[in-house]
Formats: structure tokens, sequence, C-alpha cells
């Protein structure tokens, strides 16, 4: 699969993050070559592997439900930009 | 052209536990703001998110309860999108591994005035587990938008049928079915107010006998089952008025307008929704084994289906006072606490469907804070059972116990509604009767039928109702033959 320009405008769009033109051309090529090494993995016959959705062999361990967390609303807003009322403020959005 | 309308519902239901799915904060409702948002809630860097075990067992629960697969192995899932009230930038949810695969679901549609009451088996396609996002408040400051986090963590189940429904009262029995099986199995408290039950429904309609489906529109947010009636059956019509005009459906996602009773698409993105899911690398993925499976449904309380069963076999009771019984979990125990309080169980249903049930809907007034205990309701059966008082005087006895006037026995006293069964003093109320109307002995003897009648009520009224009327019955036809 090849990736032109516009994939990387619309990817940088979907992650909110600002590139240039001349970072897009550079994001294109790195981008490019690891999609490169996707395709001779495809090529690897994997029939009858489970896909593995982690790297390590191991299943997720649970916690008993249980409120192990107190109130720390003072100590998070102290460092927000923006609190009142105890709500985080940020700019106007409405759909 | 005549069309059908094709419906399927994605619920989501608000898991019962004491903490947020991958956090130890609280997830009471109605806290002040961001009290119960901890590290991970408001996602600071460098926190791991660690699975909740009464979630996974709620899942599970639900899984057995539809008869569904449960997957011995299930992966977690990063959605990434932006919004504020989603501070991490991404939802952990589950995607190619859901937690509960296909299950099913039978629903009672109820009759109308132009069909008769059904019964339909609705496909689950898959429930899994995620995490609710935030809360954003509009308005309390000017140019800006509060974010409270106490919701954001809390543990959800998604439950998402096939295109199965064929019209809104089937979406609606559907829905109702669902509220009362995730209450009944204890996995979700139902308050549709607070939000622990919300469902976005898509409609589609086609000409009759197609089975290709048409473009559907998702109805989202509906948190009452009228307002989901209402906004099906306007946008079924809606489409089906565009197609009809030339017009065409695209696909979109809208909003009801109770005041309008309108549907309404939301401004459309510039860019579609590209979640660009992949396996979350903070979890590994949830192992549920045979032995998890089994010890959840050992704590699994007999479900609606078995136990409607078990009325019919057990009480002699008919499917359909058994279905009503069962339809909710707080009208089944009320029934089965009557019945162990030692009242006959024909009678317990008759009276919990009956007057109990009016007087509650009259009363708007759930039957958990029924004035009448189960207990007392025993209690008055009995004595109706026993001959100590007529139905009559049980429907004001049952008046008396719902204002509170004291227990089954005080009232009846106090009432002066205790029957007379001394057939000695019904026998002379019987001979007072003959005595002071003999026309009416005549016309019996003379083959009316009605006049017997006419003499029990005589005899009742001389006993001021207080007669037993099975023995003034009796005496009488013994006098007059």
């Amino acid at each position: 699969m090849a990736l032109n320009i516009e994939d990387i405008q619309r990817i940088a769009y979907l992650a909110r993050i600002e590139i240039n033109e001349q970072e897009a051309a550079t994001t294109l090529t790195k981008l490019s070559g690891i999609l490169g090494l996707i395709e001779q993995m495809q090529a690897v016959n994997t029939e009858g592997i489970a896909p593995m959705s982690h790297s390590q062999d191991l299943t997720q361990r649970l916690r008993e439900d249980v409120v192990t967390q107190t109130n720390q609303r003072e100590a998070f807003q102290a460092i927000a930009p923006l609190t009142e009322s105890g709500l985080y403020l940020v700019p106007k959005v409405i759909e | 052209m005549e069309w059908e309308v094709v419906i399927g519902l994605e619920t989501h239901t608000q898991l019962k536990t004491n903490t947020k799915i991958f956090s130890g904060a609280s997830t009471t409702y109605g806290a002040e703001p961001n009290t119960q948002a901890c590290e991970v809630s408001i996602a600071l860097p460098g926190v791991l998110p660690v699975l909740n075990k009464q979630a996974v067992e709620c899942a599970i629960k639900f899984g057995l309860a539809i008869d569904a697969e449960i997957a011995p192995r299930s992966v977690f899932a990063r959605k990434n999108y932006f919004y504020p009230d989603l501070p991490k930038g991404y939802q952990i949810s589950q995607y190619e591994l859901p937690v509960v695969g296909k299950g099913k679901l039978t629903i009672q549609v109820p009759a109308t005035k132009h069909s008769e009451a059904y019964e339909k088996t609705i496909h689950i396609t898959r429930a899994h587990l995620e995490e609710d996002a935030g809360k954003s408040v509009h308005g309390a400051v000017e140019g800006m938008s509060g974010i409270d986090l106490n919701r954001a963590g809390t543990p959800l189940l998604e439950i998402v049928t096939e295109p199965d429904m064929r019209s809104a009262a089937e979406a609606v029995a559907y829905a109702k079915k669902l509220h009362e099986l995730v209450q009944w199995i204890d996995i979700c408290d139902g308050n549709m107010q607070e939000g622990s039950f919300r469902c976005d429904v898509n409609v589609s309609v086609r000409p009759k006998g197609s089975d290709k489906l048409g473009t559907r529109r998702e109805i989202k947010n509906l948190n009452s089952f009228k307002f989901m009636q209402q906004a099906i059956e306007y946008e079924a019509q809606w489409q089906i008025d565009t197609l009809e005009d030339g017009g065409k459906i695209q696909q979109a996602t809208v909003l009801f307008n109770p005041d309008t009773g309108e549907t309404r698409a939301m401004r459309s993105k510039e860019e579609a929704n590209d979640y660009r899911y992949f396996p979350d690398p903070d979890l590994l993925p949830l192992a549920v084994s045979e032995a998890d499976k089994a010890r959840v449904k050992a704590l699994m309380p007999e479900l609606p289906e078995a136990m409607k069963a078990r009325f019919e076999a057990q009480h002699g009771l008919s499917s359909y006072d058994a279905a009503t019984l069962t339809a909710s979990r707080d009208t089944a125990d009320y029934f089965t606490a009557v019945v162990q309080a030692g009242a006959e169980a024909k009678p317990a249903a008759n009276w919990v469907m009956g007057a109990l049930s009016a007087k509650l809907n009259a009363e708007e007034k759930t039957i958990q804070a029924s004035p009448v205990s189960a207990v007392q309701l025993a209690q008055l059966l009995k004595r109706i059972q026993d001959n100590t008082i007529s139905n009559n005087a049980a429907k004001q006895v049952f008046d008396a116990l719902w204002a509170a006037e004291g227990d089954v026995d005080a009232i009846i006293a106090a009432k002066g509604l205790k029957q007379e069964s001394d057939s000695g003093a019904i026998e002379a109320i019987v001979d007072e009767v003959l005595a002071a109307n003999p026309a009416m002995v005549e016309e019996f003897k003379a083959g009316k039928e009605k006049a017997f009648n006419a003499l029990v009520g005589q005899a009742m009224k001389a006993s001021k109702g207080k007669a037993n009327p099975a023995q003034v019955n009796e005496i009488l036809k013994k006098k007059l033959s």
C-alpha cells in the first residue's frame, strides 16, 4: 500500500499534530518505510497462528472492586491552566 | 409501495460497581465535580489502567443470561478521537475480540388495536466492556466549557443487536426486556434519568420483501421508552417520505427533540470519524476460564424464563400470568414472598396483578414501595381462604392496609367485617327473610330462578353483608326445597 502526501496530512489532522510541507515529505518517507517492512512480514505464512495482541504472553490481572482513590481535586487543579467551581475549563465546545 | 422498517439497537448499560473500570475511584452518582476523578480518570502521564474484576463478572453474567458465547480471551482496544471530556485522546473499549459474543433475547410484543401480542427472538451480535467519558458543562462560565471527569472511566457494557426489529413497538419491547434483564441479574441499576441505561437506535427502511438493507440513520442517546417510540416512528416516516419524494438517505447521526417530536441530523463533521482502533498495549488480553464462568453462574439468580416455567409447573399459573409476574424481578420477588408467607398461589397472583397493581399504578408507586407488604397481603388472603371475610370485605381491608390503618385482623375487627359463618345465626336470618318476602318465595316456586338470587341478596343485606354467601346459598336452597 503506497501512501501519498494527502494521507500524511490526514493522519496528522486526526492526531492533531501540526506539520509543515517539509515535515510531511519526511514523514511520508518514514511511514512508507514502515509499511514496506509490514509488507515483507505479510509474506510470511501465518496460517493457524493466533494473532498476538500483546508482546507478553500473559493475561490481564484483575483488581478487586474496592475504592482506593481519595479526592485529590485540589492538588490536580493546582496544576490545571483554568478551573472554576471544581470544573476544568476549556475553550467552548458545542457540537 | 409498502415499506419495511429495519431497526437495530446499541445499548450502553452502566455496570453496578463501586469503582471505575480501570481505577479505584468511586462511581457514586451526583458527587461534586471532579471529586471522583483520580489520576487515571484525568489521564495524567504515566498512569496505567488495572481492570476491575466486578466489571468483568457483570459482563460474564450478561453473557450467561442471553445464552451467549463468552470469549475465553478478549482484547481491549483504543478508540481514538479528540474531545475535552476524553482527556486521554482515546477511549478504552473492545473491538475485534469482545468479551460476549452472539446471544439471544426473547421479547413479548404487546397487543395493539391492529395486532395480537406475539413473541420474537432478537439476536444479539456482541457485548463489550468499555469506559464512559466525562461530562461537558456548558454555560457555567462565559465562552468556556466546564469539564467534570467524575463519570470518566465508569464501566459500561455496550450491547449490540442484529437489525432484527421491524417496528417501534418491537424496538421498545426489546429495550424494556433488556432493561428488566440487566436489573434482574443485578449488573445495572437501570436508572434512565441518571444515564445508567442509554439506547442508540439504528433505523433504515426498505421496500417490503427486499433483503437488502437501506441506508441507516442512528438516533443517539434515547433515555426514555416513550421518546424511543416517538423518535423511531418519526424517523421511519421521514425516511419513507424522503424516498417516496425521490430523495436519498444519507448515513447520519440524528438527535431526537422531545419538544417537537422530530429527529434532526447533527451537524456533519468535515472529517468522517476514523477511530483507528488498535489493541491497547497497557492492557493484557482478558482471560475467562470455564471455572470463572461456573463461579459466576453460581452467583446468578434464577432467570425470568426459568422462573416463568416454574410458576406454571409449580403453581399451576397460566402462561400469561406467569409472564406478567416475571416481567420484573421486583414483582416476581413480591409474589414469591406472598406465597412463602402462606397464601395460595392463584389468588396471590390475582391480587398482585389486580388490586395491588391497579393501586400502585394509580399512585405511581413501585411494588418495592408498596404500602401493603407481601406478608400483609398473604395474611389477608389467608383470611379469605379460611372464610373469615368475603372477597368484597377483603377489598375494604386492602384499602385500609394501604392507608396503614393497622394489621389485617385488627382492621377486620375494627370495621366489623368478620363473616357470619355460624349456621344457626344464618338460618335465623334466612327464616326472617323467607317470612318477610312471601311473594319472592312464590315466584321461585313458580320456576323463577331470579327470585332465588333476590332472596340471597335480601339475606346478605339483612346480615349487613357479613353472612358467608356460600352458606346462605346452601341454607336457602335447603329451606326452599
